[in-house]
């Protein structure tokens, strides 16, 4: 024991624990139960032991030590490829996949807690060992607020309107509103779709969230979500039973076509709402200098 | 080059329209079409394409 250990034991606390709070199994059902989650929570700690050690280790003058963090940052890109390989693995196996670059969108976030973790663990012994015991607490709590704030992002329903409007078909191509979705041939399947399908135009709100909506893997993550929280009416085997999401080349509007089980627009329309907008299919070129009208200089 | 696309049959009642290439099914009626489409989408995992009235192809995507 020395006058480090009562900060090092909080930190390691307060980092865990802000991980715990992070690792929420919501409806996309990952991490699964139990295993995945020992898994994340044994590296939250490992995470928040790096942060907490760190501490003592500047003060002491240590500061080789601090180069243990590199490695750490090595050890958490590994998180990224394990999530990243597991879920590809996955993926072949959902009748509606969640597409690459939403994987790529969680495998970033679960390396990116990791180091969130660390930060608060950081601070929270930083905190302990130079004001009292209240105050450390009081610190942690607004770090574990600011964790939990940057990792939530924006959501569809910020960026763009969701309208409902009804399937139909001019011969054999569906449409949703004036946008082409596919030719089914077989009447059958026609009746099906038009009996159990839905559509929903997705308006952009501007000219940026054009281009974003416009990405394949934002619109492959909208079918996936929407797929697993309304369930799907299609099975390996039926190709034409497919929900497709296509855009409208003239004004960026997107229409989706889905095949839920539970059909109640209203909820259809909240689940499409809270499909998280990915990192990696942001653009802003509203935000470039020429189209602003400045030089480059 | 890894062909992702491919047309597994087509079905027609035009048997004048169509030539060679892959396997061709011709039917008697539209009916007969229909069903032969539904059968070869559920056993080929490929989809029916209307072409025209009497021309279908089924694809695999």
């Amino acid at each position: 024991m020395n006058e480090y250990t009562y900060a090092i034991v909080f930190g390691i606390a307060v980092g865990t624990l802000s991980r715990i709070l992070m690792l929420k199994t919501d409806y996309r059902q990952y991490p699964t139960y139990l295993h995945g989650k020992i898994i994340h929570v044994s590296l939250g700690f490992i995470a928040a032991a790096l942060g907490a050690i760190a501490v003592p280790a500047l003060l002491e003058q240590e500061y080789t030590a601090v180069t243990l963090l590199t490695v750490a940052a090595t050890q958490f890109r590994d998180v990224r490829n394990m999530e990243r390989n597991t879920l590809t693995e996955i993926d072949q196996f959902e009748l509606v996949p969640r597409g690459k670059s939403y994987i790529e969108g969680i495998a970033i976030s679960f390396e990116s807690r990791n180091y969130l973790c660390i930060f608060t663990a950081f601070i929270s012994a930083l905190l302990y060992i130079h004001f009292i015991l209240p105050i450390a607490i009081l610190g942690s709590i607004l770090c574990i607020l600011i964790a939990m704030k940057l990792m939530s992002g924006s959501t569809i329903k910020d960026i763009a309107e969701i309208v409902p409007i009804p399937l139909k078909f001019e011969g054999a191509g569906l449409y949703v509103d004036n946008i082409y979705i596919m030719n089914i041939g077989v009447e059958e399947r026609r009746e099906e779709i038009l009996k159990y399908g839905m559509g929903f135009l997705i308006l952009p709100k501007n000219r940026d969230i054009v281009q974003t909506l416009a990405n394949l893997g934002q619109r492959q993550a909208m079918l996936h979500d929407v797929s697993v929280s309304l369930g799907i009416f299609r099975d390996s085997g039926t190709p034409a039973l497919t929900p497709l999401i296509k855009r409208d080349l003239v004004d960026g509007r997107v229409g989706m076509f889905i095949l839920p089980q539970t059909r109640d627009i209203d909820l259809a329309i909240k689940i499409i709402g809270s499909v998280p907008v990915l990192e990696s299919a942001i653009r802003l070129p509203s935000e470039s200098k020429p189209y602003n009208g400045k030089s480059d200089e | 080059m890894v062909i992702e696309k491919a047309i597994l049959a087509v079905v027609t009642t035009n048997n004048t329209k169509i030539t060679g290439g892959a396997p061709i099914f011709i039917c008697e009626s539209k009916n007969e079409l229909q069903t032969i489409c539904a059968n070869l989408e559920a056993i080929t995992d490929g989809i029916a394409h209307a072409l025209s009235e009497e021309l279908y192809i089924v694809v695999k995507h």
